[in-house]
């Protein structure tokens, strides 16, 4: 039989088909893509490794390496560490001692902040959504409705009472009053998400686990829990994300102690223009980058199943 | 209400019974509303308070003496929600019928007036209409141009091949930055004399380019910086629709000899009509809230002043927290009449298909 391929399936493309198998020549082409995609992040990367005058330097120092010869050496820049070591500690006055920079709390906050609240909105979420998708409430549809809307509204409209409420209680500054508010930030979604997760499991087995005398919270957490692994996956990496990032609250709401980074990092950006250390702001942005970039990667598998809220037919 | 509260857990009873957290809520809601007219703005705080913790008390109680898990499982939830998110809520409904700024002590009762005077003649001003068109064009163009790449990038993953996992993770980086860090770097790119985009057009022979000196060149720059950030979540949506369509729905096609257009909207598009819609829903509402790109970028400058960082201005800077609040509320009644006619269209779309 003749060989009916075009040369486009030949070099490794298929027909498109939505779903399917594609060859080396369609990861050659996504490549291309993803990398140009991928390319402002990248130059931030590359930026962390430039001192001052290179990141601005005209024409630009984009590249590390000459490549072999390839790129002519004014477009080369020697790449230095000391971006990174000056995130945690750095001089103040040129000439003066080097004095810590706080960064080194700035990450362990960012960090324990944001992993305290999403594991916290994971564990309430998770046992409200199986309340929903397993017991009849009255008014379901419009309490699911009220949680949906209170992640629908703009964060201005709660900000200003949410500034009186901590400066009142105390809470303002505290490490409780911001793992809360993130908390309730992401409910929402959480309790949307793992509740289209229990609603796709069978209840045909659990019912006959009860038939075996299983009590409920053997039920709960012998046979619904384990199915729906991918789904707690899937949601602490998008409240992972999420919450890594908010910016207005944690300036708002945050004190000295418990400041998160992407405050600290606008403070230390400062007045902007040639003002601002770019090499510092692109280390710190590195850093910070490095951990959720890790935890997506690793669960990416269960992301994808993940996002599918149950909105699609079965 | 403690009738309510001792009633025996009779399944039958508690259809009909008036629920005690009902009345509760209700006892809860006078008082709160009372308090907040009547004691000063401290005292006010606590008896809500209060009020609040006693009726997600009488919540739990009602739910515990019915075996009635799901309220069980549930009100963790709404307790935090509440407290976090409903409560702030309520107050700053009641903060827009008062006058009171945050810098001052005085607070006095309103009533309507901020919002008589929002709709009278603050909207007449051309300022506030400005910035209302120019939040409806960033809401335009930033969803567009989202929905369009992240549907094509989606479309690009949607194969198996090989490396797939390792530029997919790629394209999902933007999403990952911190804003502060896409909006200085940004404004880095497009920075005249040293800013890449600058000096690349400046190497094809241009002469200095300065993108943020009009305004067509600021809102550009704005919508690119955003479009780019969040398309990857649209395309994560789409993809987890393109990648749940059963395969032997193609294959099926393919014997057909259906052609590939009609193939996307018999097969394809029904999968991803939700998602897509889902998309749409979160981008808009999220678009509508930009402010932050516009402070870091522009700072407002070059008339790209949004409604959102409007407000943030009001209540933040100019410390009119009653104002603003009223301004607030004015926005979350577009935003809700929007989501509605979102939720009806799909609604309908839904059922007619």
């Amino acid at each position: 039989m003749a060989d009916t391929r075009s040369i486009w399936e030949k070099l490794g493309f298929r027909k498109a088909s939505g779903v399917g198998e594609a060859g080396w020549g369609h990861t050659l082409f996504a490549a291309i893509i993803s990398l140009i995609y991928f390319l402002p992040v990248l130059i931030i990367i590359l930026t962390s490794f430039k001192l001052q005058t290179e990141a601005l330097a005209v024409p630009p120092k984009l590249l590390p390496t000459t490549l072999f010869g390839l790129i002519p050496e004014q477009y080369v820049f020697s790449p230095t560490l000391e971006n990174f070591t000056s995130v945690f500690s750095r001089a103040y006055v040129a000439g003066g001692a080097a004095e810590s920079t706080g960064f080194d709390r700035f990450f362990f906050n960012s960090i324990f902040i944001a992993s305290t609240s999403v594991l916290l909105a994971l564990v309430i979420g998770t046992l409200a959504a199986y309340g929903f998708s397993r017991y009849a409430l009255k008014g379901n549809d419009t309490y699911l409705f009220i949680i949906l809307t209170t992640r629908m509204l703009p964060a201005i409209v709660v900000i200003i009472p949410v500034i009186l409420m901590f400066r009142i209680s105390g809470l303002s500054g505290s490490y409780l009053g911001i793992i809360l508010l993130y908390t309730a930030f992401n409910l929402p979604f959480t309790i949307w998400m793992m509740k289209s997760f229990f609603d796709e499991l069978s209840p045909d087995v659990e019912d006959a686990a009860r038939l075996d005398g299983s009590s409920e919270i053997k039920v709960f957490r012998k046979i619904c829990l384990p199915q729906v692994l991918a789904g707690l996956a899937a949601t602490f990496v998008f409240g992972l994300i999420l919450t890594w990032n908010e910016f207005l609250f944690a300036l708002l709401l945050t004190g000295v102690d418990t400041r998160t980074v992407p405050v600290a990092m606008n403070q230390a950006v400062g007045g902007g223009g040639i003002g601002v250390l770019w090499g510092l702001l692109a280390a710190i942005e590195t850093l910070f980058l490095i951990p959720v970039f890790l935890v997506t990667f690793f669960l990416q598998d269960h992301l994808l199943r993940g996002v599918t809220f149950g909105t699609v037919k079965r | 209400m403690t009738s309510v509260a001792l009633s025996p857990p009779a399944p039958d009873f508690k259809t009909i019974a008036p629920d005690n957290w009902k009345l509760a809520i209700a006892v809860g809601l006078v008082v709160s509303v009372l308090a907040t007219l009547i004691l000063p703005a401290n005292a006010a705080f606590w008896v809500v308070g209060a009020m609040a913790a006693m009726v997600a008390a009488s919540f739990v109680v009602n739910a515990y003496r019915r075996h009635y898990y799901g309220g069980l499982l549930v009100s963790p939830a709404i307790a935090v929600l509440f407290v976090m998110n409903i409560f702030p809520l309520l107050w700053s409904l009641g903060l827009s019928f008062f006058a009171y700024q945050s810098n001052q002590q005085t607070i006095r009762f309103v009533g309507l007036r901020n919002y008589q005077q929002l709709l009278t003649n603050d909207l007449k001003a051309p300022e506030l209409w400005a910035n209302l068109t120019n939040t409806a064009l960033f809401v335009v163009l930033t969803v567009t141009a989202q929905m369009i790449v992240g549907f094509l990038l989606a479309v690009l993953f949607a194969k198996q091949f090989p490396l797939r996992k390792y530029l997919l993770i790629l394209v999902l980086t933007p999403m990952m930055l911190s804003v502060v860090a896409v909006g200085v770097f940004f404004s880095y790119y497009y920075d005249p004399t040293f800013g890449l985009l600058s000096q690349v057009i400046k190497a094809w022979g241009g002469e200095q380019f300065i993108l943020m000196s009009s305004k067509t060149g600021a809102v550009a720059g704005i919508v690119f910086a955003d479009a780019w950030m969040w398309s990857p979540f649209v395309m994560l949506l789409v993809l987890a629709g393109l990648v749940s369509v059963p395969k032997y729905l193609y294959e099926a096609a393919a014997i057909d000899r259906v052609s590939g257009w009609r193939r996307f909207w018999t097969i394809t598009f029904p999968y991803i009509r939700g998602l897509l819609m889902l998309a749409l829903l979160f981008r808009t509402i999220e678009a509508f809230k930009m402010a932050d790109l516009v402070i870091l970028l522009t700072k407002g400058g070059n008339d790209t002043m949004t409604i959102s960082y409007h407000v943030i201005r009001i209540a933040n800077e100019q410390n009119k927290t009653s104002e603003g609040a009223a301004l607030s509320y004015l926005l979350l009644f577009v935003v809700i009449v929007l989501t509605n006619l979102y939720l009806y269209i799909a609604n309908r779309r839904s059922q007619g298909a």
